[in-house]
């Protein structure tokens, strides 16, 4: 420690205490406000964690084909129902993952179709390899997938890494065309909600009055009534012949009509808070527009808040369609989400010889809890200067 | 009786009379980062009525001090080491009537039938200090049933009483009002009466009137000398300011960083100061007489981080006294230095 | 606090006529005349209708007569308790219903009271030994609730249960229990199987409820008048019970009317999985097969009797204490 001057003069910059406390507050102080989320955002090791989940799931989203090795629809009742194959990782000392074929036979006392693994016939799994057509984002046609085997286009021979479903339709595969679509209709859902809750929400919150006090009676009405039975009703109410292509607009509405009320909740909240606020006051006095006031100065700050709560609302989007789709009443077959998938898994006899038709639970698991522990770390560093 | 307490250093056993002799007690705080020993080595003797003004900065441990004397350190801090001997009331019918409270269990029988009853604390935040959903006179009814064996309607009597004592005014009324119906000064003369309810032989004071405007500030001061000439109890008044020293303490404390630095009758303290944490914080005070346009004197650098203690004596890098080699190397400890005073520091060996 | 009880009874009843508005809108919605399919529907098992039975039967329901007419007439017939006829089990609506309802209501509110019992002690313990193996664990079993949906808890229970244990762990009465009469064994019966499905449905709730208690907690014990109760001697229990966690009840408290509705829902497809006998099994049915009159009355009683179970717990909260503070949004 330096020796103190006598008396009066502090010193400078020591290692500890003031000196070192104002540089640290320097840099706060320049630093913008998306800087400072970010700061304490990173702070919380899970909610970053979360991010990669979340970006991988839509990285899959994108992908889906890619990472898909059979046909989604292709089913073949000869393998109705196999087990996931046990994967061997190397071949005789070196890294070369195969699986062995299978021979399927009809027990003759159940009638149920029993796979036995035949370790004579080797099937090495390739990767990048040739499968299926696709088209790329819709656009590149393709035939390359991340894994496949030898003389892949034939769809006869193929790899079943999580099993078929009843309909001998490879898992896997449908796995990643139903995390597509799931996650697709949870964006696109929470966009709808979003738009709902942002227009009524902000026009309650801003304009006050008797709008505040009818939209409030309205959210609030809708909050006592239990919404599952309302909504089962709605889309059970949709016909039969619509195309799978209207189904899925249809069933996003009704989801996105399950979580308005919250974030109109927010956006209301905040544009309350925000309406006393001194800066948005002398935006008005200076003459600024209602709009612009609440598009250049009001909307900014509350814009952390609103992607922390699209966030968290995230996950109550998936868990409607899949549980609608899961009781039969939302996406229908030919379409393929995580709900349509674990339709088969209704039934706790089919799940416990079948107990791969489960699998499709994890990914709706994982991306819950990525999402609301994003959507916490996001809240968290929302307010840059809160505790 | 206004007793005089006299000071003695640590080692010497307390003279008879003592209501409450601390012997270098530790209170450390266990951290992830390291430990805070918020508490390092505090010694004093407190007599029955007297008045003792623990004075220092903040952050010096006076609070804690005064909590681990209660028994009610927040966690993870607890006592580590030193005695607090308390002398009990009579009446109290234990077998000896001195007891260690350091070695008490803090929520054991024995701690808390001395806490409320013959020790009370009376602290800062008049504004949240009670309950804000019970109502005033049902928190001070339940400190008095606590510890005496009256029925509910003569403890509201007494709460009546008690709050008449205090100078609340239609204290009828206010025994049934939620805490904040009450203003600031009401609402600390409250505390005080829950504090006295038991009549208590120790009443610790920590900060009683920092939160509080100066006017009111007088006359709670002027409540609590008047209280204590007609029931006879000692004070520990803890404060950060010097005029309230001045005015009720009859012997002080000075505090740095978890040590008592230096302990005399005020009258020492403000004219013959010899600790020189305690001569540049007389020398801070801005002057009534002082000319104008005159620059204060503040004490140079800050507090140390508590992660960071300097080591030798806690003081020396901001002291204009530094010895170089022995400041810095080895710690003080408190000796007289003349009737009724003490220093902790090697200017005085 | 009359004027309490009269804004909130006067919201449950503008609920309640928007309840019936939306069920009657479902009951409308599939294609085609409901009388003209419910005659195809008897002609198809052999029986006959009338032309004179569903002329009466039109005018009774007031088909082909503008939409608002047709509501007034059904609201008519629900006042005289006629819930019109399942098209499906051939019934009146309310022999179908039959005791669901009611299984509903008691699956539902034991699912609420599990959420309290729960909830409580676990924040409170949580928020008073922060960082302790205890609030880690609670916090853990949190994350589950809150992130597995509760009807893929319940097919993996189901799953366990019956791999495990050879046991069927849904249903709630036992196979001899199952359409026997009322009685203190039936009761009883239904007591032993309710804690499973309760804990299912209220788990998510509970992991709310933990996090909201905890965090309110925290903040309460870092208040003055808490150091003030201890520095009077009062027992540590008695501390933390008495004031603080009185204080953190308040904002808890008015978070409870909105749980039930939730609640009521989880239910549907928590009973579809695990086969109770409650009402959501039978919507199911009713929704697929397009039994609209039986559909829609479920949908309204289901939303009637929740929004009464709110205000009755409103009221219970306020008249229990009077100063708890309800935001008044």
């Amino acid at each position: 420690m330096a020796k103190p001057e006598v008396g009066l003069n502090p010193t400078s910059a020591p290692v500890h205490g003031p000196g070192a406390a104002a540089a640290t507050e320097q840099r706060i102080f320049v630093a913008s406000q998306w800087q400072l989320m970010w700061w304490r955002f990173r702070k919380h090791k899970v909610a970053v964690a979360s991010a990669f989940v979340v970006i991988g799931f839509y990285l899959a989203v994108l992908g889906a084909d890619f990472l898909a090795y059979a046909d989604p629809n292709a089913s073949e009742a000869q393998r109705s129902l196999m087990p996931p194959q046990r994967v061997y990782w190397f071949d005789g000392g070196r890294f070369g993952p195969y699986v062995h074929a299978f021979k399927g036979a009809r027990d003759p006392q159940t009638f149920k179709r029993v796979y036995r693994a035949d370790p004579s016939e080797k099937i090495p799994i390739r990767f990048f390899a040739e499968g299926f057509e696709y088209r790329f984002l819709g656009l590149i046609p393709m035939t390359r997938h991340l894994i496949g085997v030898d003389g892949g286009r034939d769809a006869a021979k193929t790899i079943f890494l999580l099993g078929t479903d009843v309909q001998g339709r490879d898992l896997w595969s449908r796995l990643m065309y139903g995390t597509r679509i799931s996650l697709i209709i949870g964006l696109v859902g929470v966009t709808m909600s979003l738009a709902l809750g942002v227009v009524l929400g902000g026009f309650s919150g801003f304009y006050g009055g008797s709008a505040d006090t009818l939209i409030q009676r309205v959210i609030e009405i809708l909050r006592s009534i239990p919404t599952i039975p309302l909504w089962m009703g709605l889309a059970a109410a949709l016909p039969r012949d619509w195309s799978v292509l209207q189904i899925y607009f249809a069933i996003t509405i009704i989801i996105s009509l399950l979580g308005w009320t919250e974030l109109a909740r927010v956006v209301r909240g905040r544009f309350l808070a925000l309406r006393e606020e001194d800066f948005v006051v002398s935006a008005r006095l200076v003459g600024c527009s209602q709009m612009r006031t609440i598009f250049v100065h009001m909307v900014p700050s509350f814009m952390s808040h609103i992607i922390a709560a699209t966030t968290l609302a995230l996950p109550a989007m998936i868990v409607s369609e899949t549980s609608l789709s899961f009781l039969g009443l939302g996406l229908r077959p030919p379409a393929i989400s995580w709900g349509v998938l674990l339709q088969q898994a209704q039934n706790v006899q089919t799940v416990a010889i079948s107990p791969w038709l489960m699998l499709p639970a994890v990914p709706v698991i994982i991306a819950v809890m990525a999402f609301n522990f994003l959507g916490d770390g996001l809240r968290d560093a929302a307010d840059p200067y809160g505790r | 009786m206004v007793g005089r307490s006299v000071v003695t250093g640590p080692g010497t056993p307390p003279p008879r009379e003592t209501l409450l002799s601390v012997r270098d007690l530790k209170t450390y705080f266990p951290q992830d980062e390291g430990t805070v020993k918020a508490v390092d080595g505090v010694s004093f003797d407190l007599y029955p009525g007297g008045t003792l003004g623990i004075v220092g900065e903040s952050g010096c441990g006076k609070s804690v001090t005064a909590r681990s004397i209660l028994g009610i350190v927040d966690r993870p801090g607890r006592i580590t080491g030193g005695e607090i001997r308390f002398r009990r009331r009579a009446a109290a019918g234990a077998a000896d009537p001195v007891v260690d409270l350091a070695k008490l269990a803090p929520n054991g029988l024995e701690m808390r039938a001395i806490r409320g009853a013959e020790i009370a604390l009376v602290f800062q935040e008049p504004m949240s200090s009670f309950s804000p959903v019970h109502t005033v006179g049902s928190q001070i009814v339940e400190a008095i049933m606590l510890h005496q064996q009256i029925s509910r309607r003569q403890a509201r009597e007494k709460t009546i009483e008690i709050l008449r004592r205090v100078g609340v005014s239609s204290p009828e009324q206010r025994v049934d009002q939620l805490s904040n119906q009450l203003s600031g000064g009401l609402r600390q003369r409250a505390m005080i009466a829950m504090a006295l309810s038991c009549h208590p032989t120790l009443l610790i004071a920590d900060e009683p009137t920092t939160a509080l405007d100066v006017t009111t500030q007088t006359q709670i001061l002027e409540l609590l000398r008047q209280l204590q000439r007609e029931d006879g109890m000692a004070i520990m008044l803890i404060t950060h300011d010097l005029g309230v020293i001045a005015e009720m303490a009859s012997d002080v404390a000075v505090m740095y960083l978890g040590r008592v630095v230096e302990q005399a009758t005020v009258d020492q303290i403000f004219h013959a100061p010899r600790h020189p944490y305690t001569r540049a914080l007389l020398r801070s005070i801005p002057r009534m007489r002082s000319r104008s346009r005159e620059r204060l004197t503040p004490i140079a650098g800050a507090v140390p981080h508590p992660y960071d203690r300097p080591s030798g004596c806690p003081f020396h890098p901001r002291c204009p006294d530094f010895m170089p080699g022995r400041c810095d190397k080895e710690e003080p400890t408190l000796r007289p230095v003349g009737d009724k005073h003490a220093v902790s520091c090697f200017l005085y060996p | 606090m009359l004027a309490y009880i009269g804004r909130r009874a006067l919201l449950a009843i503008f609920t309640v006529w928007a309840i019936s508005v939306l069920s009657f809108a479902i009951i409308q919605l599939p294609p085609g005349d409901y009388v003209t399919s419910y005659v195809a529907q008897m002609a198809s098992m052999g029986s006959v209708v009338t032309d004179e039975e569903a002329q009466n039967l039109r005018i009774q329901y007031g088909l082909g007569q503008p939409i608002y007419v047709q509501y007034l007439k059904w609201m008519r017939l629900i006042a005289q308790g006629n819930f019109g006829t399942s098209m499906e089990w051939r019934r009146p609506v309310t022999e179908v219903i039959g005791d669901r309802l009611w299984l509903t209501v008691v699956v539902s509110v034991a699912a609420l009271f599990l959420t309290w019992v729960l909830a409580l002690p676990i924040g409170i313990y949580s928020a008073v030994r922060q960082y302790s193996v205890g609030d880690y664990v609670a916090t853990f079993v949190g994350f589950i609730g809150l992130a597995v949906p509760n009807f893929l808890l319940a097919l993996v229970l189901l799953y366990l249960g019956f791999v495990l244990f050879n046991a069927h762990i849904g249903g709630l009465f036992s196979v001899e229990f199952q359409d026997a009469p009322w009685s203190a064994a039936r009761v009883w019966d239904l007591l032993k199987h309710l804690p499973i499905p309760a804990l299912i449905l209220g788990l998510a709730g509970t992991a709310q409820q933990i996090r909201i208690m905890r965090a309110n907690l925290l903040d309460e014990l870092r208040k003055p008048y808490v150091v003030t109760a201890r520095s009077k001697g009062l027992p540590e229990l008695t501390v933390i019970l008495k004031y603080p966690v009185r204080v953190a009840l308040n904002p808890f408290a008015s978070t409870i009317g909105y749980t039930l509705p939730y609640i009521v829902s989880g239910s549907i497809i928590v009973s579809i999985v695990l086969g109770l006998p409650t009402v959501g099994p039978l919507l199911l049915k009713a929704l697929i097969a397009q039994d609209m009159f039986l559909a829609g009355t479920i949908v309204l009683l289901l939303g009637v009797m929740t929004v009464i179970g709110t205000l009755v717990s409103d009221i219970l909260l306020v008249w229990i204490d009077p100063r708890i503070r309800l935001e008044d949004t």
